[in-house]
């Protein structure tokens, strides 16, 4: 029996603010799911703190709701011990790029193969509106006393040169756009990043939806421009297709993660898929890894004791030979 | 020959420069006396450095098993000035120096490794002798004590080492250097060189190139003490010894690594960090392994970013329904409280492998404590059932990994299993391990789960916080067919949920914290604790304690025993939830309670505090950052039979 959008959601009540960008991306990953027919119960949704991280609680599928900024380490313990589950991780700004940047640095080194959709609203929603890390050096959102004395880090780019092998970047009010992209992160060998730009209706004033729309922005007969745009529409593609290639499409990464203002690009900037998994990189010392991983080993015989016979161990630590 | 009588037990000691080989040659000698049927015990002694700095390595050999070392050298093997400086003054009278020949005219001040601290100290005691601050001051020293100084020409030595095998490369053959001083030593005591030949073939057989020139190292140096020393030899003949049957020798880091193979973890994470690195090291090359079927199983061995991922992957590995764990020490386990909660608060079963050196902050990185008790208990905020559980020794840490781990799954929650550096870096002959004494129990973990199953709740979803008579519930693993729950940091509904509402927090409150008590009901009392009693003892007195120190209490209250009067020691494992009743029973008319820590603050001692309402009479304590010799528990339980015991006594020795 075919499974339908609606056996991808949950009867618990929604508490995000209305308009909230969150339910675009909330929208996206179910329907998402429900057109690739992954089971329920082999998907797990895991996610951090904050607004974004009550994202699995409204999904019908396993639901881990972790720690602020450790999304990603309990999403690849979970991919590494059973790669046969449906791992997608989601978290904000402020928890992947703050307090869990050095997870997002570590998990592009390792190539664990799962999706990391990241929301990204520029502030703190769940604390009130603080300036998260994608917000831009001196603006000032409605809660903060003084505008934002801190540098914004580039999601993109980061995602890049920690060895994110899927890079792709979309808007959560064009949902039909932010669901083919989440499909082809799940459907991506590696680790992606998909960033997700999205209004936080309550404190970021600043980039709201009219803005991301092209508020303020006309052609010459005065009609609006938004500033979103897609990188494919363009002609870009940023699919690696042999390693020699692999310089020249970083560079164009860069260079287009860099538009921002009136042009904001969305689409995928950057595929790898020449890049080994870190699951492969152990089938090089486990070789029956993908078969047996640690979540189908059997550890006890019929009579529960230790099937382990580490005789060949203990051979060099025997004094009776 | 001398008549030269190491009762039945030898204490000796290498020391060098860290990178020098101390190691290999330790190894060489403990293994080649194993073999001959003598028991082991060896401690390594090393700098937070990587080399250059002063390493050493004491393996007492004895007839009867040892469990601890003893700060008095009978044998001290140097090939540097630096191990003579350091350690002679603790050479008995009678016992024996081997040094380098070479270095005769080295002064103290020449050595820029040992600090303004130990120099002056080493240079006072020169001083109040009348002997100056040099190699010849100090063996003069030792000579006017009664000790027997072995002068070996090391480079000499080499030379025609080199003409021997005619192999010409001397740089080469100084490698051999550390070889020939422990062959010396061996030969010395009158080993039959043929073992030394076996220990060396053991040692190395990783590196089947090196062991030609290796022997014939030793073979030379059996050669020259023949010729030089031949009438002066430490003792006239070994002991005849049968070998010890079905005994290993065995690192204690070792140890708890292969107990967690043997216990059914099959995913370990980590972060390096000095001494629970080892742990990891050592199952990354041993991964795969064979199954009792003929079969291979394997261990996923991740090294993370920082110690927050280590944990943290540790339980989304869990998660699945792998027995997972993750090993570190005080600085690391500091970084895991947080997550240390959530596994608490989502009831899932984790082990934490906790190898306890000196702190705070980074402390003394390379150096012994169990300082960490209190915080291992009372790690991570708000209120949240753990265990913690700690091995005595190197054997207990095999059998107490498996243990831990069922714990974790029977319980559902984070294990903290306490090891220290004394019992990691220490090596001991034991029977070797029977993984069948301790069957595996994975508690209430389902597998399969019915479309009418009991434990479904609202929407049909798995009731994964299930309430329940002894406050635990079915757990399944992600993935599991009808099986969908959700967990989070936030308090939740049986089906774990979100959920703010004030009787639903009342009810997983006292779900999760009636754990406790299931706890205490369910583990035995031979788990909880071990009581120890001994010939002549006095009923008055009993020694408590935990982890490693069991080693030097154990000695020293069998040595008490052999002079006539002894006490009951009573070592504490479960840690946490404190099994205050069954304490209560074993202290039973003991009145005087000496409490014996390697810690400050008397970690255990405020424990039984506040479980038990019982202050220790005596307090014993150590924090210098070297393991308890059996000598010094020895004199301080010594002095309190004697009536001259000080209500608080700090040990201090330790080189």
């Amino acid at each position: 029996m075919a499974l339908k959008l609606a056996d991808y959601k949950t009867n618990v009540h929604n508490d995000w603010c209305a308009g909230c960008g969150d339910f675009g991306i909330l929208n996206a990953v179910q329907m998402a799911l429900s057109e690739m027919q992954i089971p329920t119960d082999r998907a797990a949704i895991f996610s951090g703190i904050g607004c974004s991280g009550k994202t699995p609680h409204f999904i019908n599928a396993f639901g881990i709701h972790t720690l602020h900024g450790r999304v990603l380490p309990f999403a690849q313990g979970a991919k590494l011990a059973n790669p046969d589950l449906e791992i997608i991780a989601v978290g904000g700004d402020g928890d992947g790029l703050g307090i869990g940047a050095g997870h997002f640095v570590g998990a592009g080194r390792k190539n664990v193969d799962l999706p990391y959709i990241l929301f990204n609203n520029a502030v703190y929603g769940l604390t009130k509106g603080q300036a998260s890390p994608t917000l831009k050096l001196g603006v000032k959102t409605k809660s903060l006393a003084v505008p934002n004395a801190n540098n914004s880090v580039n999601p993109i780019s980061l995602a890049l040169v920690a060895g994110f092998t899927f890079i792709a970047r979309s808007y959560s009010y064009d949902v039909r756009h932010l669901k083919d992209i989440i499909k082809r992160a799940i459907q991506h060998k590696g680790l992606a990043y998909v960033d997700v730009l999205q209004p936080c209706p309550t404190y970021n004033d600043i980039n709201t939806r009219e803005w991301f729309q092209g508020q303020g922005i006309f052609d010459q007969n005065g009609k609006t421009i938004p500033r979103i745009y897609k990188i494919e529409d363009q002609g870009y593609d940023g699919v690696v297709k042999n390693l020699d290639d692999q310089d020249q499409k970083a560079i164009q990464v860069i260079l287009k993660a860099n538009e921002w203002g009136d042009k904001i690009p969305i689409g995928v900037f950057y595929q790898n898929e020449l890049i080994p998994t870190y699951h492969e990189r152990i089938s090089e010392s486990i070789k029956d890894y993908f078969e047996c991983p640690p979540a189908k080993e059997i550890i006890l015989d019929d009579t529960r004791k230790s099937n382990a016979n580490f005789e060949n161990i203990m051979k060099k630590f025997r004094i009776d030979s | 020959m001398s008549n030269f009588d190491f009762a039945n037990s030898i204490n000796w000691l290498i020391g060098g420069a860290q990178g020098s080989g101390v190691d290999s040659a330790a190894n060489v000698f403990s293994n080649t006396c194993a073999h001959a049927g003598f028991y082991i015990y060896g401690k390594r002694e090393f700098y937070s450095n990587i080399k250059g700095e002063h390493s050493y390595f004491s393996i007492r050999v004895s007839e009867d098993q040892v469990h601890s070392g003893v700060d008095d050298i009978d044998v001290l093997v140097s090939f540097d000035a630096e191990t003579i400086f350091r350690h002679s003054d603790r050479v008995i009278a009678g016992g024996a120096i081997l040094y380098d020949t070479s270095i005769g005219n080295v002064t103290l001040s020449e050595v820029p490794t040992i600090d303004s601290h130990a120099a002056s100290k080493i240079s006072s005691y020169l001083l109040n002798s009348n002997n100056e601050s040099s190699i010849q001051g100090v063996l003069n020293y030792a000579r006017s004590k009664g000790c027997k100084i072995f002068g070996l020409p090391y480079f000499d030595m080499v030379s025609e080492l080199s003409k021997r095998i005619n192999e010409p490369g001397l740089s080469k053959l100084s490698r051999t250097i550390n070889i020939i001083a422990i062959s010396a030593s061996l030969a010395l005591l009158n080993f039959d060189k043929n073992q030394v030949f076996d220990g060396i073939k053991n040692v190395f057989a990783a590196k089947p190139k090196i062991i030609p020139v290796n022997i014939a190292a030793a073979d030379y140096a059996y050669y020259y003490v023949d010729n030089n020393f031949g009438e002066n030899k430490l003792r006239s003949k070994v002991p005849n010894r049968e070998k010890l049957s079905n005994h290993i020798l065995i690192l204690g880091s070792q140890a708890a690594a292969i107990g967690k193979i043997a216990a059914g973890c099959r995913f370990q994470t980590y972060y390096p960090i000095t001494p629970a690195s080892d742990d990891s090291e050592f199952l990354e090359a041993n991964q795969v392994f064979d199954l009792a079927d003929g079969t291979k199983g394997s261990m996923l061995v991740v090294q993370t970013e920082d110690e927050i991922a280590a944990i943290t992957m540790a339980i989304g590995g869990a998660l699945t329904g792998v027995r997972s764990a993750t090993a570190t020490s005080g600085p690391g386990f500091s970084l895991m409280a947080e997550a240390l909660g959530w596994a608490g608060m989502n009831e899932v079963p984790l082990v934490v492998t906790m190898y306890q050196r000196a702190g705070p902050s980074t402390g003394l990185p390379t150096r012994h404590e169990q300082s960490d008790l209190l915080f291992a208990i009372n790690a991570g905020h708000g209120e949240f059932p753990k265990i913690v559980y700690a091995s005595g020794d190197i054997e207990e840490s095999f059998y107490d990994s498996l243990r831990v781990f069922n714990y974790a799954e029977k319980f559902q929650l984070p294990v903290i299993h306490m090891l220290d550096k004394a019992i990691a870096s220490s090596i001991m002959t034991i029977p070797n391990f029977d993984s069948s004494t301790i069957s595996i129990d994975r508690g209430k973990f389902v597998k399969e789960v019915g479309a009418d199953s009991p434990n479904l709740g609202e929407a049909n979803n798995y009731r994964r916080f299930k309430f329940e008579d002894d406050h635990i519930s079915p757990r399944v693993s992600l993935g599991t067919k009808n099986a969908i729950f959700w967990n989070t940091g936030d308090e939740h509904t049986e089906e774990g949920h979100i959920s703010e509402d004030p009787d639903v927090r009342i009810k997983m409150m006292e779900k999760r914290m009636g754990k406790l008590e299931t706890i205490i009901g369910q583990i035995s009392e031979a788990d909880k604790l071990v009581s120890y009693d001994f010939p002549n003892s006095n009923g008055k007195y009993v020694v408590i304690s935990w982890g490693s120190t069991k080693g030097p209490i154990l000695d020293a209250l069998k040595r008490l025993s052999r002079e006539g009067s002894s006490m009951k020691f009573i070592q504490i494992k479960l840690l946490h939830p404190f099994p205050a009743d069954t304490l209560e029973k074993y202290l039973n008319g003991s009145s005087v309670i000496i409490d014996i820590e390697m810690n400050f603050s008397c970690q255990l001692g405020q424990l039984i505090k506040q479980h038990n309402l019982r202050k220790a009479n005596y307090l014993i304590v150590k924090y210098n950052g070297r393991p308890m010799s059996s000598n010094e528990v020895y004199s301080s339980l010594n002095n309190i039979l004697q009536g001259k015991g000080k209500s608080r006594e700090v040990l201090t020795n330790g080189a």
